[in-house]
């Protein structure tokens, strides 16, 4: 999608004064217009639209399909082989949240900035909102759903992020936790600082960096 | 007083899915059938649109229909934003929708669209309005307010403008005036006058969760899933906004994604789902993108402005004059220039002020409150130039902020309200002995290479109550106590905690209490919005007054059943019993069955006449399934309920890249009794994090030649990450009680972020040698500028800069 909205059409401005010299001269000459408009004719990237036939959700509509044909792959998500018809330009986490169902995975930019989107590709934290799916074929995938045992026994890293009351509005959570997750996989006795590296990739906007991290290293041990 | 439960810690019922990935936001729900829609928004900063063309688009493969304005039913008030609109007074704002099957044909097919716009004056800067023959945002007029500030059309003189060549704010004619206390006095016998023109930026809220909405009809019924701070409070402009009854609505807000003020109460684009449904009979997924949140998110109010501050010698306030502007966007916007009065006035209680503002229309995206709306923007400015201050009258800087601090006396606002209780004298004591203000001050502006220290002090109030809501609990025969709670969820769990003192009055054991909450389907009471740091006093209100009512209940039956008088009898949590003999009394699960048997008022067959409609059509779901406690809470509380946060806060500011780095923070908050203390110490900290932002990272930018927005993504106005905070943070309440609250406590959540923020930038100008800025965010390159004596590139009144 693009930043601006620059659908149907544009306008042209046109500056008589030319402007930027500061408020005093603004009242001196009020800007004009040139009210020609063209039409603008811009590039919209599909990668972050829901497209195709929606795993179910839109079993009754016709399929259309932009951009390409939907080719079907096998993932290993979370220990079990999912059979799915994926798009060329398809994003893990929209063939996660919308083919597979797992909804655990959150979108918060659907751009690279946040990390509400992080899930593991073999045990690396990945954002999968920028990770297409045709490129992770063989590869393991971790999203939040899988962490928790068959008994219901929580993740350590998921049950120390209660204990310390880690999330606030949640939506940051799971991204957190897989970031988490990640790290003590690969250094099981991290600092807080090295903790504090390793998530900073998520953002939190409610601000539970403190309680977060306080989880991270409550859960060191325990893993 | 010694509590089961008020003050002890306790692990929200809500946690464990948000760890698991069970937790369902707006975008997490499916349906059967269900279709997607997309927004055409608008290209140009206000214009009639002259012709609409949607043929080509619905002619598409795939797309299922179109929503124009004049499908919409019309709104009364022309300062409420449409849901959509044919005459656009911002970039962005949303024109029409079009659902399809999926997203991408719904996009193609707005490609489709055929528009052509008349494009209007329009208008970014505030005084740019004000100035004769100024632009005009809206067609009807340039000026207005939800404050009761009619749309109307204000413009100053040529020589209100004379100070504008020097730097410093016009005054001309305000909307608003007031003022208390001998001003003039003040000014005339003041020992130091301080007078500052500022800006304070506009920031976005940013809430993680992009304004999703799904919506169908069933049974003539509506059915929104959205995202929302807020529960039954939604459901009457949302139903305004469709064109129903609010009994026609079903809303289902279990979990928010964050909203900091912009998802308290209904906001227009979330009824656009359910007027598409009800038109092409599909369930529609709105989903709404990261870019568009910046048209459609909300932001913090820009305020422009001068305060005018007379000392006495011994740093008393004598006298405060202040003057703001607010950017209001197009819309009612927030009263946010009025509570700058409000902030100086609760935390420095001057002895004479006069307040004077104007909120000028503007064609930037509409903003609202967020929070601290007003507050926390004013604490930025204000912070630092109390320690300049300070230094000129050769007073401690924690000296001045004491000598100032509110009393019993403290009167606020126009209305000149004292305030139920401040405490914020205890906050700044605790703060300073905890954070070792006589030693560590004495670190302020060290010097090693390129790094200086700063250390600084920040405060920050909200009202932090309301009253007047209704409370409903339910004990049900199986001996449980099921609290229906309709504040919503935001995420700060105070909807948990205040259940608690229901279970606390009914002496119950946690574990035999279930919430009830999320969805208006399982019958939940009229209750405020969830926002303006009110809930914990609110609803500790409403839960309280419900309790007591069930308590009574209890006893009644009891009474009846067992001989005596009600008084006869007591509760344990588990059982209603004769006081002199225990023996003789019965279960809750047994009173419960009994207040079946009687119906009536027992049963919630008849429930008390002032409560308002929703919990009246509440009761009638529930009524007859147990014994049900409903009350309305209308005690006058007598004041203004004021919440107040300190922070004190170290840093290391690098004056060759402008950059900081904070080393502590210590923060205390005045929010009465503590009833959650893990919470209340995530919320000052957390907030702080947030404050962090707004000191310094974070600003709305508009290109004042065309309107266009300068951040559409969020590294361009960046949040706080991780590692933008202090590697450990300490904060605590000062845990004194409210008078006016059953269980001594206020609100707390607003204050912590300007307390963060105001702290912050009183640091950084200490490091500069008490450089004042302001202006907000204070930037590397400003920091850099100052620090070199070198000229800043914005002008003391430009607005949305970089
Ligand atoms: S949603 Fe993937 S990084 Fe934000
Ligand atoms: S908990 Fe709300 S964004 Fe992190």
């Amino acid at each position: 999608m693009s930043d601006i909205p620059t659908k149907g059409a544009s306008p042209q401005y046109f500056d008589a004064a030319g402007e930027g010299s500061g408020l005093a001269n603004k009242r001196a000459s009020r800007r004009q217009f040139i009210k020609g408009v063209i039409a603008s004719g811009t590039a919209i990237s599909t990668a972050g639209l829901v497209f195709g036939g929606l795993g179910g959700c839109s079993a009754d509509s016709p399929p259309v399909n932009v951009g390409g044909v939907e080719r079907l792959l096998s993932l290993n998500v979370n220990g079990q082989i999912r059979r799915v018809d994926v798009l060329p330009q398809e994003t893990l986490a929209m063939t996660i949240r919308y083919k597979l169902g797992l909804t655990g995975t959150k979108l918060g930019c659907d751009r690279g900035e946040c990390g509400a989107c992080t899930i593991l590709v073999d045990g690396v934290p990945t954002y999968s909102c920028s990770m297409l799916t045709q490129s992770v074929r063989g590869r393991s995938i971790t999203t939040i759903e899988g962490l928790e045992g068959q008994d219901g026994r929580l993740h350590p890293v998921q049950q120390a992020f209660i204990d310390e009351l880690g999330p606030q509005c949640g939506f940051c959570t799971p991204g957190q936790i897989m970031s988490a997750v990640a790290l003590l996989e690969t250094n099981p006795n991290p600092t807080r600082e090295q903790a504090r590296v390793a998530l900073s990739g998520n953002l939190c906007r409610c601000g539970a960096y403190d309680n977060y991290i306080n989880g991270v290293m409550a859960a060191v041990g325990r893993v | 007083m010694a509590y089961d439960l008020i003050g002890k810690n306790f692990t929200p019922p809500d946690v464990r899915a948000k760890v698991t990935g069970k937790a369902k936001y707006a975008e997490d729900f499916r349906v059967d059938g269900m279709v997607f829609c997309r927004l055409l928004l608008s290209t140009i900063p206000h214009a009639k649109i002259k012709r609409i063309d949607v043929s080509k688009a619905l002619a598409m493969e795939g797309v299922l229909g179109v929503l124009l304005p004049e499908d919409l039913v019309p709104l009364e008030d022309p300062l409420m934003p449409p849901v959509l609109t044919d005459e656009p007074k911002y970039i962005g704002e949303p024109i029409a929708a079009i659902a399809a099957v999926n997203e991408t044909v719904a996009e193609d097919a707005l490609e489709k669209i055929e528009i052509e716009y008349e494009p209007l004056p329009f208008v970014i800067d505030p005084l740019e309005s004000l100035y004769p023959g100024g632009p005009a945002a809206r067609t009807e007029g340039n000026v207005g307010n939800r404050a009761n500030i009619e749309l109307q059309t204000l413009h100053w003189t040529e020589e209100d403008f004379a100070s504008v060549e020097r730097g410093s704010m016009p005054k001309g004619k305000p909307a608003v005036e007031w003022s208390a206390g001998d001003l003039d006095a003040g000014f005339a016998n003041a020992a130091y006058v301080v007078e500052e023109t500022f800006v304070t930026g506009s920031n976005p809220h940013h809430s993680m969760e992009p304004r999703t909405a799904m919506a169908y009809w069933q049974n003539g019924k509506c059915h929104v899933y959205g995202s929302t701070q807020s529960q039954s409070m939604i459901v009457l402009g949302l139903a305004q906004y469709l064109g129903i009854e609010p009994a026609d609505v079903v809303y289902v807000a279990e979990y928010c994604g964050g909203g900091f003020g912009s998802k308290a109460t209904p906001y227009p684009i979330m009824a656009v789902p359910g007027l598409m449904s009800k038109k092409i009979g599909r369930p529609v997924m709105m989903r709404i993108s990261r870019s568009e949140e910046y048209f459609l998110g909300s932001a913090r109010h820009c305020l422009q402005g001068s305060v005018k501050l007379g000392f006495n010698a011994d740093g008393r306030i004598a006298a405060a004059d202040i003057y703001c502007l607010q950017a209001n966007g197009p819309y009612f916007g927030f009263p946010d220039f009025l509570n700058s009065a409000q902030t100086l006035g609760a935390c420095y209680s001057p002895l004479a002020t006069r307040f004077r503002g104007v909120p000028v229309l503007t064609n930037t995206p509409p903003a609202g409150a967020q929070r601290g709306p007003g507050q926390n923007q004013f604490a930025c400015i204000l912070e630092p130039i109390m320690d300049r201050a300070a230094e000129e009258l050769g007073l401690d800087r924690l000296a001045i902020r004491m000598i100032n601090a509110p009393s019993d006396s403290t009167l606020l606002d126009a209305r000149q309200s004292p305030m139920t209780s401040a405490y914020l004298a205890d906050a700044l004591q605790m703060a300073a002995a905890e954070f070792d203000w006589d030693n560590r001050k004495l670190r302020s502006r060290q010097r090693r290479g390129s790094k200086v220290t700063g250390i600084g002090i920040g405060s920050a109030m909200h009202t932090g109550g309301f009253y007047g809501f209704d409370g409903l609990v339910r004990i049900l025969p199986d001996g449980k106590l099921y609290i229906h709670t309709g504040v919503g969820n935001l995420g700060t769990y105070s909807y948990a905690a205040t259940s608690r003192i229901a279970a606390e009055i009914l002496k119950y054991d946690w574990d035999d209490c279930v919430i009830v909450r999320g969805d208006s389907r399982k019958h939940l009471p009229w209750n405020s919005i969830q926002a303006g740091s009110n809930t914990s006093y609110t609803q500790s209100r409403t839960n309280y007054v419900a309790a007591m009512d069930a308590v009574a209940k209890l006893k009644e039956i009891a009474a009846l059943d067992l001989g005596g008088a009600p008084d006869d009898y007591e509760i344990d949590g588990r059982r209603v019993f004769r006081r002199s003999n225990a023996a003789v009394g019965l279960s809750y699960g047994e009173a419960a069955q009994r207040a079946i048997d009687l119906a009536g008022k027992f049963s919630g067959q008849e429930g008390p006449e002032d409560v308002n409609a929703l919990t009246k059509l509440a009761l009638g779901g529930i009524a007859g399934t147990g014994l049900v406690g409903v009350a309305k809470d209308s005690a006058d509380v007598g004041g203004m309920v004021a919440t107040f946060t300190t922070g004190f806060i170290e840093i290391e500011l690098d004056i060759e890249t402008g950059r900081h780095e904070i080393k502590d923070y210590f923060a205390v908050c005045d929010a009465g009794t503590v009833i959650h203390p893990e919470v209340l110490a995530a919320q000052i900290n957390s907030g702080a994090v947030m404050g962090f932002g707004m000191a310094c990272t974070e600003r709305a930018i508009y290109d004042p030649q065309n309107g266009l927005p300068g951040n559409t993504r969020l590294i361009q106005t960046r949040p706080p990450s991780g590692l933008d905070v202090p590697p450990s943070m300490t904060a605590f309440g000062v845990d004194k009680p409210d008078p006016s609250n059953p269980v001594g406590v206020k609100g707390m959540g607003e204050p912590p972020m300007g307390a963060g923020a105001s702290a912050l930038l009183s640091a950084i100008s200490d490091a500069l040698g008490g450089h004042v800025f302001n202006r907000t965010p204070v930037t590397p390159d400003m920091i850099v500028n100052a620090a070199n004596g070198r000229l800043q590139s914005n002008g003391p009144l430009s607005v949305f800069t970089a």
